[in-house]
């Protein structure tokens, strides 16, 4: 088989990106990273990936700017409303049965999913007795996070959102609005770590509840989607929860024998209790 | 010229009606896979998988993550998600920005099927009233596939295939009836 250039230079950048820095993108699904390699080439002015490669390895300053292309921070608050509406109706009767409980929110980009949840966990009486874990490989994406700052003008969807998932307060008691910009009050950060974490090549740091990882799996290849599955199996609980993007499943999956399908149309599923 | 391997597809504004002449006109037996990109309002439940499986003699699924891509079958993309094809041949989904607006985004679909058939692709983009899918004709007849627009003369919405037609000068303007007959003789 032959090789087109673009391919070998492409193979050769991710390998000094993993090499140099330890950010492993080397099986993630292709064409999306190809995709957004070239705009990561054309938007910082390189004419070939090797050009950009040598860049890479000797300014630093050059990964935060790729890592930004490589990943993709597209979130909303309650994204989906019915799967926040089946965590309330369906998983929170179950988790109100522990005295104390963890949740992992992994690949949590800016913390649209993580404030997401912690509201809702409010809302259901079960944030005091719980830890929340908030993980994402892009360091930038978790400060952003951290500070819990929204543009004004995206609050309308999440209330929305929110309002179809069930919501029992109103979105605004969590925020305060001034010069476009929307703060999420610092009360819900109190129960929430924060953390540098690759589902790539980090290992499992605690026994979670309930897991959250939705539209970060879809970027990886299957073999790499499968570690992952197999990450999150062992970092649950028994008969822990793990939640999933409305277009990823464990179906082709080796570890899929080890989950019970609990709520279908919303990916929801139930480590099994043997 | 390299046998055929795959279609892709995009419509936007009048989609329906367009495909409607040439998915159903697809005998069984016809041997390549068919991925299409149609603009919906957001937020919709997908509808187009159900409403061509009934219409249509070949499967019609609505494309599902690493999917592995299967002759005679006819995938839509979801709505809210771009697909896209890989090189080993199976499908992708992501949930990458919207690009010109548009997720799915014809573009993305047709650059990656470039990328994974070359010149044994054939492309259509049917009438819109946006200029989506121009850029991904453009590269996909720079990797010698074939390159068809809908005649804007009589698309419902003539922007989308003229702006194609104008980055991809090569591409065929055809009728849909002519397209569907294009396709019966590959
Ligand atoms: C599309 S966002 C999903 C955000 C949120 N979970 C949601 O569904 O709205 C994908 C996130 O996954 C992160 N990510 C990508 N690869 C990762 C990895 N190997 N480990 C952890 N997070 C990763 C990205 O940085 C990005 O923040």
């Amino acid at each position: 088989m032959t090789y087109k250039l673009e391919d070998i230079e492409i193979r050769l950048l991710l390998e000094a990106l993993f090499v140099r820095y330890h950010y492993d993108f080397r099986r993630y699904a292709a064409a999306s990273i190809k995709r957004r390699l070239r705009l990561a080439r054309e938007n910082l002015g390189f004419e070939t990936y090797s050009a950009l490669q040598a860049a890479l390895l000797h300014d630093p300053a050059v990964l935060p700017r790729l890592l930004g292309y490589l990943t993709v921070q597209v979130s909303e608050m309650f994204r989906d409303p019915s799967y926040f509406l089946a965590i309330r109706e369906q998983v929170i009767p179950h988790l109100r049965t522990y005295p104390s409980l963890r949740v992992w929110v992994a690949g949590c980009s800016e913390g649209e999913e993580l404030y997401s949840l912690v509201i809702l966990f409010r809302e259901e009486g079960l944030e005091d007795r719980t830890l929340f874990y908030a993980t994402d490989i892009n360091h930038e994406a978790l400060v952003k996070a951290e500070s819990g700052i929204y543009s004004l003008d995206r609050l309308q969807l999440f209330t929305e959102n929110h309002r179809k998932s069930g919501g029992k307060s109103s979105l605004s008691d969590y925020y305060s609005a001034a010069y476009g910009r929307a703060s999420f009050d610092k009360s819900l950060r109190e129960r929430v770590v924060f953390a540098d974490h690759s589902l790539v090549t980090d290992a499992v740091f605690a026994e979670m509840h309930f897991i959250s990882c939705r539209n970060v799996m879809i970027y990886f290849d299957r073999d790499l989607q499968d570690r992952t599955i197999g990450l999150f199996k062992d970092s649950l609980a028994r008969k822990g929860f793990l939640g999933l993007g409305a277009k990823e499943n464990l179906r082709f999956s080796k570890y899929s024998s080890a989950f019970l399908d609990f709520a279908h149309e919303d990916r929801i599923y139930q480590r099994r209790a043997e | 010229m390299t046998a055929p391997a795959a279609v892709v597809i995009g419509a936007s504004a009048g989609a329906l009606e367009a495909l409607s002449v040439i998915l159903p006109a697809l005998p069984v037996g016809f041997a390549l896979p068919v991925f299409v990109v149609v603009h919906l309002p957001h937020n919709r439940k997908s509808i187009l998988a159900e409403i061509f499986r009934a219409k249509c003699k070949l499967q019609v699924h609505e494309a599902q993550d690493k999917e592995i891509i299967s002759g005679g079958s006819i995938y839509f993309a979801p709505p809210d998600y771009h697909l896209l094809v890989e090189t080993n041949y199976c499908l992708a989904l992501s949930s990458d920005e919207p690009v010109r607006y548009s997720r799915p985004s014809i573009d993305v679909l047709f650059e990656s099927a470039a990328d994974a058939y070359g010149a044994a692709l054939i492309a259509i983009v049917l009438t819109g009233a946006n200029p989506d899918g121009a850029d991904g004709l453009r590269k996909i007849g720079e990797a010698g596939g074939t390159a068809i627009v809908q005649d804007p003369a009589e698309a419902f919405a003539p922007e989308m295939p003229g702006a194609a037609w104008q980055a991809c000068p090569a591409a065929r303007p055809l009728p849909l009836a002519g397209i569907a007959a294009f396709l019966l003789g590959v």
